[in-house]
């Protein structure tokens, strides 16, 4: 009956877990699964335990390419879209102006639309302008589906800033430029911040609009997927489990961070 | 193009603005700031979209060319041979919307509620795995659902598979290449956009009303029912509407985890525009799936009446 009991009170705790370890589960076999020695082609049943991928990460031809590829995009992707955003942000926390609700609608669209339905009108006008499709496609692509996200996530960080602090500045003669990068940037870099690293979370993990409008050029995403269909190297395994452990050491330690500001401030 | 003018809310609940705006440093700042991002914009997503409008109506072919007819027939043909796959897209979605809301509802309840000090490491735990590209994660399935694996061998032990096969959701011994494993991988993948706003919502619900409630002798049933989950219907409206909507687009799972039966209209978009090449049969898919899923998010959020809170 005691058991029965915890059970019930715990139930909340234990149906969470589980998902958790759904969440997690295939990022677990992802990891296993890098360190293994495939018989074959296709690396989806355990052989043999095996620490050759990792030593040879880029052994597979057009692996490190396009990896490489995918960064450069998701970086310039990042900065066209934060900038961008950030200065959109602005406008509509700080200004009342005409057409801010049509603005808000072009804002929220991307967000809500099927990403197929994007890449595919997306390409019917590169293919009307007779563009070239490839890295530069793909980047106007990457900056134009980011560009909502970092919106949204700066102009929340916008919203909760006092604008007192700014006249505060201005009432001590600090000059308009002086105030907007001595205050208000400062105060606005974690919601520009967490916009960019959602950039370019988005931009380099992007398959769907990407795979319309990349011509024959090859991201990482699209590596993969031509994998999966010729035979996947465990190399795969290795960036992914290499990713995920670096995003997670990434936040630790930009909770260390916050963590430590935090303290000396009180 | 008036799918396009009719926007349904922001996902998010508008946040009060603030008290007084600054001191106003010009009439045209405002324009300036906004004149790159929305041009930016409006020329990739808005006038691709009208782009698209005429390539829908248009006829021909790839070596001649092609021209608008106002073709509308295409529209016509497009869904009546395409059919299956609209309602496979539409329900495949909304089953994995479901199962979404009951499995991210506990996790987002217990970061919320019950995490205490462990509450950064799960959310880190959430969020991560986003980082890894979600194509590896998707083929790591192919392992886990493998014929003759651990997990079909315990669903065919507890005759879970007898059940699921006699509903048509898997086929004989197999859970790969079946409906029941593309709605498991488009329920993995989309589980984090339920399990945030969830959990954003039921973080702003003050603790004090559970135990008003509790006061009042209601059973933590009642609790749930009468408090906690009225008061988290912003989050359960928009974390539906972040899973139901990329999930009924996409074609990434149903390609790699399912079969030609389990084909979804992304999977048809794709290949008319990838490798059939036909542009305006493409066009008018691509342009159907906007409207029904602008018509059935509008519909949603009448019925659910959370107008004022989505």
């Amino acid at each position: 009956m005691a058991f029965v009991n915890w059970f019930k009170r715990n139930l909340v705790v234990i149906a969470g877990l589980l998902t958790l370890a759904y969440l997690l589960l295939p990022n677990v076999i992802v990891t296993v699964f890098s360190f293994n020695k495939p018989n074959g082609r296709f690396n989806y049943e355990w052989q043999q335990f095996s620490t050759d991928a990792w030593k040879d990460p880029c052994g597979v031809a057009g692996l490190c390419g396009s990896l490489s590829l995918s960064l450069q995009i998701a970086l310039w992707a990042t900065l066209g879209a934060t900038a961008l955003g950030t200065a959109i942000a602005f406008a509509l926390v700080r200004y009342r102006f005409r057409a801010r609700g049509a603005i808000n609608s072009l804002i929220f669209l991307p967000m809500a639309m099927p990403e197929v339905v994007m890449a595919a009108s997306l390409l019917t006008l590169f293919l009307n302008m007779g563009a070239q499709l490839g890295f530069w496609t793909i980047l106007i692509a990457h900056i134009m589906f980011c560009l909502s996200f970092v919106v949204t996530a700066v102009k929340a960080r916008v919203m909760s800033m006092d604008p007192k602090l700014e006249q505060a500045a201005q009432d001590l003669y600090a000059g308009p430029f002086q105030t907007f990068v001595r205050v208000t940037l400062p105060i606005a870099a974690p919601g520009i911040a967490a916009g960019a690293l959602l950039a370019f979370a988005l931009s380099f993990d992007d398959f769907i609009i990407t795979n319309f409008n990349a011509g024959s050029t090859v991201t990482f995403p699209m590596f993969v997927w031509g994998s999966a269909q010729r035979g996947t190297p465990v190399q795969i395994n290795v960036v992914g489990t290499a990713m995920f452990v670096i995003a997670v050491l990434f936040v630790l330690a930009s909770m260390a961070v916050g963590n430590r500001r935090n303290r000396r401030k009180a | 193009m008036s799918t396009l003018t009719e926007a349904p809310p922001p996902l998010t609940p508008p946040a009060p603005e603030p008290e007084k705006p600054p001191r106003k440093r010009g009439r045209w700042t405002p324009y300036w700031l906004l004149l790159p991002g929305i041009l930016w914009l409006v020329v990739f997503f808005a006038a691709p979209m009208i782009y698209q409008a005429s390539t829908s109506v248009q006829t021909g072919s790839l070596e001649e060319g092609y021209k608008v007819t106002w073709h509308f027939v295409t529209y016509w043909d497009a869904l009546s041979e395409y059919w299956p796959q609209f309602l496979r897209s539409v329900a495949y979605a909304a089953s994995a919307t479901v199962l979404c809301l009951l499995l991210g509802y506990p996790l987002a309840y217990l970061i919320a509620f019950r995490a205490g000090r462990w509450r950064n490491l799960i959310m880190i735990l959430v969020i991560a795995p986003f980082f890894t590209s979600f194509l590896i994660r998707t083929l790591a399935w192919k392992t886990i659902l493998a014929d003759g694996g651990p997990v079909v061998g315990a669903l065919n032990t507890l005759h879970v598979l007898d059940v699921t096969g006699w509903l048509g959701w898997t086929s004989g011994d197999r859970v790969l290449a079946t409906p029941l494993a593309v709605v498991c991988g488009l329920t993995y993948n989309f589980l984090p956009f339920m399990i945030l706003p969830l959990y954003t919502s039921l973080e702003r619900i003050d603790g004090r009303l559970h135990e008003a409630a509790r006061d009042l002798y209601a059973k933590p049933s009642t609790v749930f029912r009468k408090v906690t989950f009225p008061l988290s219907m912003p989050g359960v409206v928009s974390g539906t509407l972040l899973t139901f909507i990329p999930a009924t687009g996409d074609y990434v799972n149903a390609s790699l985890l399912g079969s030609a039966d389990t084909g979804m209209i992304g999977n048809v978009i794709q290949s008319q525009f990838l490798r059939v090449l036909d542009y305006p049969t493409a066009a008018a898919l691509s342009f159907i799936l906007m409207a029904a899923i602008l018509a059935m998010v509008t519909l949603y959020i009448r019925k659910s009446g959370t107008e004022d809170l989505v």
